[in-house]
């Protein structure tokens, strides 16, 4: 049960509107270690030995993307700590820009560093537009102590779009233009916002920027597994005793957090990574998380033996039907289709062709969608045909019956209760 | 960056300060009409159907009229399986409106939402910029009697 407080380790600790606590903790050391005493190139290679993933989901090796955009040629380059976080279940960026913006603040100034980037934006959601006076408040203090002076900040607040978290749609929202995803390549390093070279990094893997450069590369990656390094901060909610958020070992059990810390019972399934996330039986309970496995931005909800499946899987098809951009056909048109198709399942209307037309459509929105939105759309449908078919095969079955039963020309489906 | 109050111009207008411009006219105004639209094309330079395609994309930017204060009710999964739809339905005793709508008074609107991050303190909702989490038919009926 080795909870870690690396990444948390200030949450709760240092005044968050007080640059002078995180000061006399140490904070800033590793901004200047950085700044006077590294080459970025330098800085670059520490983030790379260190193994450093992304925290927002992707999990693409940090310090290779810094060295593509530090190897672009161009007059003006940008940072963007993605604050969106918009994924289902996921709260721990809020968290950690509530109790700890200065760690944030110190991290996106060492990638400013090593980049080049003499602009960096925080993207905050709209939705937590609440904290946006301290985080600006926070840049002001490390501005006024001549920190900035490499790499200005400045806070963008969002206006509540869920698909501003994927970073082409986050660029175009800071262009003044529709969120929607761009064609790739080319990718951000090389042509990103106003197409000069551009990193977006979710804010707990800045957050673990000054940690690398103060304890080194190997004391990060000694944590973790082969291709998963340090810690991860996992957001737990739905049937548990204990909601909340957990920092814990790379690679750590599921059950480690879900039971253990979290105090689930009666388990069914965990959902894990968000509304496109990969959906575990509880037979799998034990399985490391970590990216080789399954874990995506570390969101985790918990469902117990009363819930049910399909409905789950609506419940999450809805939202990324919800939010997807509209620019794309396999995204746009196969999420609402899928849409269709389960909500005819939940409402005791389903037909025997349904399971491989989404199978079909799964594949066709996997391969074929612009971004990872309609990319990932169909995991929660196919993960759960894997591990709870008979959920799906039980309502087609029920669907057929009650057809049969009340004659087609009578049958209408909402007046029936399954 | 524009300050408040530096008049916008078609030869100094920087598209990046759109989002805001939008949210300025928002505070003025309430919901961004067609008649708003059509002043901040003329400011901006911008053609009318760019300001209504991003005004329309994004949620916070609404361009029906809106009540004075907007409840956001999430339904994701978390929030789902603690009872969001009971939420939706104690707005509904208390105000009389169903998501989509807004009170007679144009006291509330009330919207169903994606994940406003609250999701430990399932069935969660937002009134304006404020979080209500862990709620029950009583609480809502308290927090909605405290908006004056």
């Amino acid at each position: 049960m080795a909870e870690k407080r690396i990444v948390l380790g200030n949450c709760g600790v240092i005044d968050p509107q007080n640059i002078e606590t995180y000061l006399a903790k140490g904070g800033f050391k590793a901004f200047v270690k950085a700044r006077d005493k590294m080459k970025p190139q330098g800085i670059i290679e520490e983030i790379k030995k260190s193994g450093l993933t992304g925290r927002g989901g992707a999990g693409f090796p940090c310090g290779l993307k810094w060295e593509l955009a530090r190897n672009t040629k161009a007059k003006t380059k940008y940072l963007i700590c993605n604050a969106d976080e918009g994924e289902v279940g996921q709260f721990k960026d809020k968290y950690l820009l509530s109790k700890d913006p200065f760690t944030l603040i110190e991290g996106m100034l060492i990638a400013g560093l090593a980049i080049g980037a003499q602009q960096a934006y925080i993207y905050l959601r709209a939705e937590y537009h609440s904290i946006f006076d301290l985080l600006a408040k926070a840049v002001k203090q490390a501005k006024e102590k001549g920190f900035l002076k490499h790499t200005d900040i400045r806070v963008f607040e969002g206006a509540g779009a869920y698909i501003c978290g994927e970073e082409s749609a986050l660029m175009n929202s800071i262009e003044g233009q529709r969120g929607e995803s761009r064609y790739k390549p080319p990718y951000p390093p090389t042509s990103g916002l106003w197409d000069m070279p551009t990193i977006i990094n979710n804010v707990e893997t800045l957050m673990n920027v000054p940690h690398i450069i103060n304890n080194g590369a190997a004391w990060f990656s000694a944590m973790g597994t082969k291709r998963s390094k340090g810690s991860k901060v996992f957001c737990v909610s739905g049937d548990v005793a204990r909601p909340g958020i957990y920092e814990l070992e790379m690679g750590s059990p599921l059950k480690e957090l879900v039971v253990d810390l979290a105090g689930a019972k009666d388990i069914k399934a965990v959902q894990v990574g968000g509304s496109a996330g990969a959906i575990l039986p509880v037979r799998m309970i034990d399985t490391p998380l970590s990216h080789e496995t399954c874990l995506g931005s570390g969101a985790v909800v918990v469902l117990n033996t009363d819930r049910d499946i399909v409905d789950i899987v609506y419940n999450n098809m809805h939202f990324l039907n919800e939010e997807s951009c509209g620019k794309c056909t396999p995204c746009r048109e196969g999420s609402e289709v899928m849409l269709e198709i389960l909500g005819r399942l939940i409402r005791g209307d389903g037909e025997s062709g349904d399971i491989s037309k989404l199978e079909d459509l799964a594949r066709a929105m996997a391969l074929a969608s612009l971004c990872g939105l309609g990319q990932a759309a169909a995991v929660p449908v196919l993960d759960s045909l894997k591990y709870f078919r008979d959920e799906y095969t039980d309502r087609i079955d029920q669907s057929l019956f009650l057809r049969s039963y009340l004659g087609s020309e009578s049958y209408k489906s909402e007046e029936v209760v399954i | 960056m524009s300050a408040a109050g530096k008049e916008t111009s078609p030869s100094t207008f920087n598209r990046a300060e759109l989002l805001a411009l939008l949210k300025q006219e928002l505070d003025k105004n309430g919901n961004l009409s067609k008649a708003v639209m059509t002043s901040l094309a003329d400011k901006t330079g911008l053609p009318l159907n760019e300001i209504y395609g991003v005004s329309t994309f994004y949620a916070y930017l609404p361009v029906a009229a809106a009540g004075k204060n907007i409840i956001r009710v999430c339904g994701c999964l978390p929030c789902d399986i603690k009872d969001a739809r009971g939420v939706v339905g104690s707005i509904k005793k208390e105000l009389g409106i169903d998501p989509g709508q807004t009170t007679a008074d144009v006291k509330f609107s009330l919207e169903q939402v994606g994940c406003i991050g609250a999701c430990d303190q399932a069935p969660a909702m937002m009134i304006n910029d404020t979080l209500y989490g862990n709620l029950t038919p009583a609480r809502i009926a308290e927090i909605l009697k405290s908006f004056k």
